[in-house]
């Protein structure tokens, strides 16, 4: 964590980043660069501490209340620090159907992680989120900003092993529909027989 | 347009309602999954930008909003309101900054057309924007990207950097006068924001809780000003109605849905994802001829989206036209065009708590109704209905609370839970008496909700 009051502000280096997102919004919408500048420090420190809340607060005239108030109301915002691998399950129906359920089962056993816990190194976190929009390649996996998307039980294996490896692994592109031939998806609970069943 | 076949006669050529017939060819989607089509380059060496040259320099504002509205062209983010009429309700031109939004904050469960676009064909995008720019007279445009869409993001914000390279974006576009520019601004994972003016405060840097209607966007809307905002295929619809006449475009569909549209499909079927076709084609065409049919056995399709009210699998339903009048006849909504198939191994009550726990978790808490009924009531009596401890009082209470939120609420986030609610009892009420007869416990072991 960043402590408050020693930590020197985040964006005393950074005039010109500062100045780029202030400058996208019209003069009369300052504070529209809140969520960018929650974006910028997240993504540099992996989550937003109270000093930096102060500090934002400070740069477009707000209470540090009403940036934590924006702050909360979002999802992906992190007021503590996620792991380096940061992994998203998304929950909602079409990827439920897919089995994600089961997938979130697999990695949390596998990790030893429950919803929304970071490991001790902090190495992974592990997080149960809402519809990531990758109904039709489902179920989708988001480690940090990238999306895996039709995730077997073998291809959750080959990501977990190669993060462990401190690896960066690499995600396929997957779309379905008008953009590819025959392949199917493959539900991620299915064991060969079922996923051919009667229609 | 016309083909060999039919006789230029006196009665116009049938329209085209299956993407079957040979005078349909896909527009909006044909470049996603190509390499490199993200790019200004492939763009333009393809025909890009020439409908945004002509709207800039041939035509006068009045004549591209004319040329929309009489395409029939209707919004494609779920309200489905007509784009050319939107577009109209602007004031006239003042001193004043009139902005335009784009609505890429895209998470209606089981929709995901949008995110093809802003990852592979986001100067389709920008070119829309450019075209209702020039029809508004607007003078700054975002484009509202949900936090998720990180790829997405990433191309667009490239896209506006190449297109404001090239002169297409900032001052005097294409030597006219027009000045424009467009700003991508980040989401941070909240549904709400899909109701457009709480997106409008999440652009402010608000909380994102929808404002009182009127005033309309049009009249007082980004920081007091005029502003319009339309959904990614909206705009990108825009395009090829410039390019290819409005004549072209309610050349497909029926009478109140024309133009092309992209679908989505999910859930067990050979080959999800997303097909373009004319409004008015069936669902069985989408979900037979090109989704491959379902995988399991079926019991039940959602039409588009979460939000709107499901069918069983039924021959009368498979067959319906997917268009905005066929669909509200039948009590029911195209919404985004999102068809989820639950398969029958799969439980309704299950499958719906699985809805209802996406709304609750989204509910913004601004109205009580939603608040308290849809982020509180609804997901506990669901898991205490699958937890194997329902009765049959609880069936008639989620019945009974369904009724009571329905258009009682703020905004339309309310209502996209509970119509859905209301059809599964609907058609599959035995299912929930079955669970609270029984009481055979259903209930997910990683349930998040608990945690």
């Amino acid at each position: 964590m960043i402590e408050l009051d020693t930590a020197p502000p985040f964006f005393a280096d950074k005039p010109d980043v500062l100045q780029e997102i202030l400058n996208r919004y019209p003069p009369e919408g300052r504070r529209s660069a809140l969520m960018p500048l929650l974006w910028e420090v997240q993504d540099a420190e992996r989550h937003i501490a109270e000093a930096r809340i102060n500090e934002i607060g400070q740069i477009l005239g707000i209470t540090a209340t009403e940036v934590k108030g924006v702050m909360s109301f979002y999802s992906t915002y992190h007021d503590h620090p996620v792991g380096t691998y940061h992994l998203q399950v998304c929950s909602t129906l079409s990827c439920a159907l897919a089995g994600s359920d089961e997938m979130f089962d697999y990695l949390s056993d596998e990790l030893g992680l429950v919803n929304g816990e970071r490991d001790r190194d902090g190495r992974f976190s592990l997080q149960k989120v809402e519809c990531l929009g990758s109904c039709g390649t489902a179920p989708v996996l988001q480690i940090n900003d990238t999306y895996f998307e039709r995730v077997t039980r073998s291809r959750c294996a080959h990501l977990i092993a190669a993060m462990r490896e401190g690896e960066t692994p690499e995600p396929w592109r997957e779309r379905g529909g008008d953009t590819e031939g025959e392949e199917k998806a493959k539900p991620f609970g299915a064991t060969g027989t079922s996923e051919d069943g009667e229609r | 347009m016309t083909d060999a076949t039919t006789t230029p006669a006196l009665d116009k050529p049938a329209p085209i309602l299956s993407r079957h017939d040979k005078r349909y060819r896909v527009t909006m989607y044909r470049y996603v999954g190509v390499e490199g089509a993200h790019t200004l380059d492939f763009y333009r060496s393809h025909g890009g930008y020439e409908a945004a040259r002509k709207a800039i320099t041939v035509m006068t504002p009045a004549q591209v909003v004319d040329e929309i509205k009489a395409s029939g062209l209707r919004g494609r983010g779920g309200a489905g309101f007509p784009t050319g009429v939107k577009w109209s309700f602007m004031p006239p031109v003042d001193a004043r900054p009139r902005y335009l939004v784009c609505n890429a904050d895209e998470s209606e469960p089981g929709s995901f057309k949008d995110r093809y676009i802003l990852e592979d064909d986001p100067h389709q995008l920008i070119e829309g924007m450019l075209i209702a720019a020039r029809a508004m007279s607007s003078t700054h445009g975002f484009i509202y990207v949900r936090g998720e869409y990180y790829l997405g993001l990433q191309r667009t914000i490239a896209a506006v950097k190449e297109a404001r390279a090239a002169g297409l974006l900032g001052e005097n576009i294409l030597g006219s006068g027009m000045n424009f520019d467009v700003t991508v601004h980040r989401g941070a994972g909240a549904y709400i924001c899909g109701e457009e003016t709480a997106l409008m405060n999440s652009l402010e840097g608000l909380r994102a809780t929808p404002r009182l209607k009127p005033p309309f966007p049009a009249g007082a809307g980004m920081y007091g000003q005029p502003t319009t905002i339309n959904n990614v295929t909206s705009l990108t619809s825009a395009v090829h109605v410039i390019n290819n006449g409005a004549a072209w475009f309610a050349s497909m569909g029926t009478d109140d849905s024309k133009g092309t549209k992209l679908y989505q499909i999910s859930g067990p079927v050979r080959r999800p994802g997303v097909y373009e076709m004319p409004m008015g084609a069936t669902f069985r065409e989408l979900i037979y001829d090109f989704a491959g049919g379902p995988t399991f056995e079926a019991k039940a399709f959602i039409p588009g989206g979460s939000s709107t009210p499901m069918f069983p699998w039924r021959d009368e339903y498979l067959d319906m036209h997917m268009d905005y009048g066929t669909l509200a006849k039948n009590s029911s909504m195209l919404g985004t065009g999102g068809v989820i198939v639950i398969p029958r191994e799969k439980d309704i009550v299950n499958a719906m708590y699985n809805v209802v726990r996406f709304y609750a978790h989204e509910s913004c808490g601004k109205c009580t109704p939603c608040r308290e009924g849809v982020a509180h009531w609804l997901p506990r009596l669901y898991q205490k209905l699958l937890a194997g401890l329902g009765t049959r009082d609880d069936v008639d209470l989620i019945q009974e609370l369904a009724n009571g939120i329905r258009g009682t609420a703020f905004c339309p986030l309310a209502d996209a839970c509970v119509m859905p609610v209301q059809a599964s009892l609907k058609w599959f009420r035995d299912e929930y008496e079955y669970l609270a007869d029984h009481k055979v416990p259903r209930y997910q072991k990683s349930d998040w909700w608990q945690a």
